[in-house]
């Protein structure tokens, strides 16, 4: 018997190896993409995307990208709801999970049936539209905070099971030295709990900040555009028409032409804006991305492991 | 002592306290969650937006007429046909290839190189799908989109291919996109699984003499099975739910015959066309389908695994 590695295995390792590899690049490589084409100019763009490097490197659409007002006005819109909603939701879910967690909790059981009524049945988007509306909260900054304050009960039970991990004698001592429930939860659960805030806010924050739809369903003022939705009506106006462009191509080539004008030329055309708003977007989540991702696995695994 | 022990809690001012704090999420919940309920009511009415809320109570009762309207309607069946075709092959191939990366990922040798792959693959799940699938549009695009210049170059096709515009494509876009989006993210609930199965299985099979191959088909794979099965009863339950945002960032009037799909058919009927009983219908079939859905699947694995189902 020969110790070490046989040749099939060195080539089973090896072909991993690369077909791993691949698959990071082919992850990556829209990314970079998206980058480099943002740094291109325009009329470069219109006759086809650089795929390695700019063919006319130019900060036009960045320097138009962060002095638009409607851009500012979007990143702050989107902003400011994330830090309501994150900041807000977690609070009031943790008291919520916090007083829920407790035994000696009268009527628990009508919690529980609420709870799990609201995880598992929903009225959907329409009945929804109409109560907003109903509410006087539909084309509102408020639509975008206020339904989401609370985390759902999902994330009540998540915080559940990590509360009851907490040792009972801390609990049954504040009680005995006369601590209220309040102080116990600012006190005791939430200084011993930042692990599980910390996954659950992350969670809460990039799905907040990645949400286009209240927008679409709930607003129509300009001026509420989250920076998501704004992305998207340049992405679906440029693609648009692109596609009838290229449809038009084989047949019409003036037609073809009117179109390629429609999607401007110049150092910064629509496109080019496109890119480095999307780049723009995604900056806060690549930032605090190598920091968060302990977090995601972590909250990730939090709910699913069968105790 | 004990008498203490009993009371502890029990008393009229911890009760106030602690049901103070349950009141903000208890009273969203019921704002939120279950007075949308009532609203479904609406299927079943001939509801018009001018009546406000109460015309959810007050509207006449229409004898499911919005149901047969939806049968009627010339989309039912593309809609259908969208709706299952990106979901069913969707599941398979997504579910397949990511157990297969979690089990070659698994095999990597370099603990680096691992959780940099990793890393990397985690990372586009975090991105909303109005980047991600504006990425991806952009290097689909017909116009000097990389994809489309590699085609070219290689030969294997003699005009730039219309993969958001040709309806015929529009499925594959989307399944594949929801796959590189997701693999890695997907895979980090097998490797879980993975990292559960006793390591003494894999000595005992190494002394009898199995190689690589053998010991991941016959000790992983059958490790995973119960995270395989619980993962597929979620995705049967799921047939009918498409991600919308996903499908909204890549629709558009030309490959709408293949990307119209029952959530795009609620929202454009609903707060596009304000039919809001033909699109409550819409929901509430969903729903109660999603439902015995789930409860089949659920059977299902009980049967035939004897052991998993998730409740």
């Amino acid at each position: 018997m020969v110790h070490g590695k046989s040749a099939s295995e060195r080539i089973f390792n090896a072909a991993n190896v690369l077909l791993m590899t691949m698959l990071a690049l082919a992850t990556l490589y829209p990314f970079y993409y998206a980058a480099i084409n943002s740094f291109n100019s325009g009329n470069a763009i219109l006759r086809g995307f650089s795929a390695i490097w700019p063919d006319e490197p130019s900060a036009a659409s960045w320097r138009t990208v962060l002095s638009d007002a409607t851009v500012a006005r979007a990143f702050g819109v989107s902003a400011l709801r994330t830090a309501l909603v994150t900041a807000g939701s977690l609070f009031i879910t943790s008291m919520f999970a916090y007083a829920y967690s407790r035994t000696y909790l009268a009527g628990k059981k009508f919690y529980t049936a609420l709870g799990f009524t609201c995880m598992y049945f929903s009225g959907g988007v329409i009945p929804f539209f109409l109560l907003i509306s109903w509410m006087g909260m539909y084309d509102t900054f408020g639509v975008y905070v206020i339904p989401s304050l609370f985390g759902g009960f999902y994330n009540v039970i998540i915080y559940n099971a990590n509360f009851k991990a907490l040792p009972d004698s801390l609990f049954e001592s504040a009680k005995l030295d006369g601590a209220s429930e309040r102080a116990i939860y600012f006190r005791i659960v939430l200084p011993l709990s930042k692990p599980v805030i910390a996954a659950l806010g992350v969670f809460t924050a990039v799905g907040v900040w990645n949400d286009f739809t209240a927008s679409l369903y709930y607003t129509q003022n300009p001026d509420l555009q989250t920076l998501q939705y704004f992305i998207l009506k340049l992405i679906r106006s440029y693609n648009a028409t692109e596609q009838l462009a290229s449809s038009a191509m084989a047949n019409d080539a003036v037609i073809a032409n009117l179109l390629n004008n429609a999607r401007g030329m110049g150092e910064a055309n629509s496109k080019t804006i496109e890119l480095a708003a999307m780049m723009l977007s995604s900056l806060p989540m690549i930032l605090v991305y190598p920091f968060a991702q302990k977090f995601f696995v972590h909250g990730m695994l939090l709910g699913s492991v069968k105790e | 002592m004990t008498k203490q022990q009993i009371s502890v809690g029990r008393d009229v001012k911890t009760q106030v306290e602690l049901h103070g704090m349950l009141l903000p999420g208890t009273l969203l919940m019921i704002v939120f969650s279950i007075v949308p309920l009532f609203g479904l009511l609406i299927a079943f009415k001939n509801f018009k937006p001018a009546m406000g809320f109460a015309g959810i109570f007050t509207s006449p009762w229409n004898h499911f007429s919005n149901f047969k309207q939806i049968f009627r309607s010339s989309q039912f069946a593309a809609m259908m046909r969208n709706t299952l075709g990106i979901n069913l092959f969707g599941t398979l191939i997504s579910m397949t290839v990511t157990i297969a990366f979690a089990m070659l990922l698994n095999e990597l040798r370099g603990l680096r190189f691992k959780s940099a792959v990793q890393t990397v693959t985690y990372m586009p799940h975090f991105l909303s799908w109005v980047v991600f699938g504006g990425l991806c549009i952009n290097i689909l695009s017909p116009d000097g989109g990389v994809v489309n210049k590699a085609l070219l170059a290689l030969g294997l096709a003699d005009s730039p291919v219309l993969f958001l515009a040709d309806p015929k494509y529009f499925w594959w876009v989307a399944i594949f996109t929801g796959l590189l989006k997701d693999i890695g993210w997907g895979a980090i609930l097998y490797l879980a699984a993975i990292s559960g199965i006793d390591p003494a299985l894999y000595e005992a099979a190494t002394i009898d003499g199995a190689g690589r191959l053998k010991k991941m088909r016959y000790i992983t794979l059958t490790g995973m099975m119960p995270t395989v099965m619980i993962m597929l009863i979620f995705a049967v339950s799921g047939m009918l739910n498409n991600n919308f945002t996903q499908i909204y960032v890549f629709q558009n009037v030309l490959n709408m015959p293949a990307s119209q799909v029952i959530d795009t058919y609620v929202y454009q009927i609903g707060l596009q066309q304000f039919q809001f009983g033909i699109a409550a219908a819409v929901s509430l079939t969903k729903s109660v389908f999603a439902l015995l859905l789930m409860l089949l699947a659920n059977y299902a694995s009980k049967k035939l695994t004897d052991s998993t189902g998730i409740f």
